[in-house]
């Protein structure tokens, strides 16, 4: 079942959503859609809706940081639980200002989720009911999960880390 | 004008007193893990909640962009300590389909069996611990002891009990011993009983159905817009299950059915799971009976760490060892999401692989975690001993919440 849904949303996405679709392709056994950042929530309103893609579950939401590119990209993916279809959307947003409106307005489980991705990556969801930090201390000013704090206490000179080539 | 501000801000003043605001948690019996609830209460009736979770924040996904792959198995056991063994094998399987392994059919039925029994002790721990909400004691004291002999089949396959670090990527350390099979029947002969009698003792009992019947009830719809899945999701009358609808290590072999709910309650909830728990018996049964022959792990030398009694006896197994265990195996570039039907619903491992020997990132989708929000809407308008039992029943995993 999985996969066959790729052609189909583009398909779909192309036909009121011309140049929205930056890449697409089948990573593994899952569609994968890049998307402009504009118009991602009317875009997955628009999917949940529609007769022949029902993207009706949000599956799950979180970010990820490319210091090279100097971006976070925000993945969203979904799934229609009748015809086992699931598609992940992605959009990118410079890792200065990361901000997107909020899919709270479509699915109520976005809250948490993004709640989450504002936590450790410091993605601002514009029309968030409740955007605070969930996991860590509110008057944290850092936003752990992006590439540039590394994990290891960085003023330890005992550990050579090219020894484990890291 | 002024008046009329005046007596607004006088009446929503009278309005606040008349509330009490209750901790529940973070440290509670009754909340099952390290979380807090700041209940606001007109009398015992919740007028609203706002829980508070992170108190265990133990940073998995931070952890995870640090270790090698073979490395974050003991991290995956660490979410849901009710039924480790299955993130272990989701994680082992997210691996595979990275690197596009090969693994024998022996092997996932192994995987099968594991998970079953996984999913009893999940699923035990909760409707036993509903039982004592409502208290009755006794079922407790009951379930506990079968959930010990699944331990001691644990133990006997890798020498743990609660975070089990089962399996390899690619397979087993080693095939079941002898005993290990005693066990696992000895428990499929015994729990039956059990089960059983647990039903007996509250399916039908009165002030059991009066606690549970209508309390906390979510519809099949709000529990797809909040993104539930597992018992829950089904407690409310929608019928999906991972195991059914994207079937991973054999489990289009096996027959088995899905018990679903009507209501969402709290009593839909329990029956549900011990549906399932007779289902997972049956299907444990079905891969003993069916378990083919062969090796019992797949040929991924430079991901498979070997038994120990290779890497002290054989070069090579050495050498592959020293290889695993100093990262130095590279994996395929990649972005992939493998899901499993853990013990509270869809677990999925989101991986993305920049070809270096860590994840370049890892995302666990956590079923607490989203369960978690709903509460509050859960909980709403009913008696604070019924807010206890929907948090049980929705078998909430600290763990799970805090990633």
């Amino acid at each position: 079942m999985e996969g066959t849904g790729l052609e189909k949303t583009i398909g779909i996405l192309n036909q009121k959503y011309e140049g929205e679709v930056l890449h697409a392709a089948m990573l593994y056994d899952f569609p994968t859609i890049t998307l402009k950042k504009d118009k991602i929530i009317e875009i997955i309103k628009f999917l949940k809706e529609h007769p022949d893609t029902r993207y009706h579950y949000l599956t799950t939401l979180c970010g990820i940081h490319f210091p090279e590119l100097n971006q976070i990209a925000v993945m969203y993916q979904l799934h229609n639980m009748m015809s086992g279809e699931r598609v992940r959307l992605k959009i990118y947003l410079p890792a200065e200002k990361p901000e997107v409106p909020t899919l709270t307005t479509v699915f109520a489980g976005a809250n948490w989720m993004e709640r989450e991705t504002y936590d450790f990556f410091g993605v601002i969801f514009t029309g968030h009911p409740d955007l605070r930090r969930i996991l860590n201390v509110e008057d944290m000013i850092m936003f752990p999960l992006r590439k540039e704090f590394p994990l290891e206490d960085q003023v330890r000179e005992d550990k050579n880390d090219t020894m484990f080539g890291r | 004008m002024e008046e009329v501000k005046q007596a607004d801000q006088a009446y929503h003043q009278e309005e606040e007193k008349q509330y009490s605001y209750l901790n529940l948690g973070p440290t509670h019996p009754a909340t099952h893990g390290i979380f807090q609830n700041v209940l606001k209460m007109d009398g015992e009736i919740i007028v609203d909640a706002e829980p508070t979770i992170g108190y265990i924040h133990r940073a998995f996904e931070k952890l995870s962009e640090r270790r090698p792959f073979n490395q974050i198995t003991p991290i995956t056991d660490r979410m849901n300590y009710c039924s480790a063994p299955i993130n272990n094998m989701g994680w082992h399987m997210t691996v595979e389909k990275l690197i596009q392994a090969e693994i024998p059919k022996r092997v996932q039925y192994m995987r099968v069996i594991i998970m079953e029994l996984a999913r009893i002790t999940d699923h035990l721990i909760c409707n036993a611990v509903i039982g004592v909400d409502t208290g009755a004691l006794t079922g407790f004291v009951y379930m506990f002891q079968q959930r010990e002999l699944v331990y001691e089949i644990y133990e006997e396959i890798c020498g743990a009990r609660l975070t089990s670090n089962i399996g390899r990527i690619g397979g087993f350390e080693r095939d079941f011993s002898p005993k290990a099979w005693e066990k696992i029947h000895r428990f499929l002969k015994e729990f039956p009983k059990v089960l059983k009698e647990f039903e007996n003792l509250l399916e039908r009992n009165r002030i059991f159905m009066d606690r549970t019947i209508g309390v906390g009830g979510i519809t099949g719809e709000r529990a797809l817009e909040f993104s539930f899945s597992g018992p829950n999701l089904r407690a409310a009358g929608v019928d999906y299950d991972v195991r059914v609808a994207r079937p991973y290590s054999s489990y289009e072999d096996f027959d088995f059915t899905i018990p679903i709910g009507t209501n969402g309650d709290v009593y839909d909830r329990f029956m549900v799971r011990q549906g399932e728990m007779w289902q997972s018996l049956s299907i444990i049964e079905q891969a003993i009976k069916n378990l083919p022959d062969g090796p019992f792990h797949g040929k991924v030398p430079d991901f498979y760490l070997p038994p120990k009694e290779e890497v002290y006896n054989n070069m090579e197994a050495l050498i592959y060892h020293f290889k695993i265990v100093m990262g130095e195996t590279d994996v395929p570039k990649g972005e992939v999401y493998h899901c499993v039907e853990g013990g509270n619903g869809e677990l999925g491992f989101y991986l993305i692989s920049d070809g270096g020997r860590t994840p370049f990132r890892l995302h666990m989708r956590r079923p607490c975690f989203i369960y978690y929000q709903a509460y509050p809407e859960m909980i709403k308008g009913s008696m604070l001993s019924d807010a206890i039992l929907t948090m049980s029943s929705m078998n909430v995993i600290a763990g799970e919440l805090d990633a």
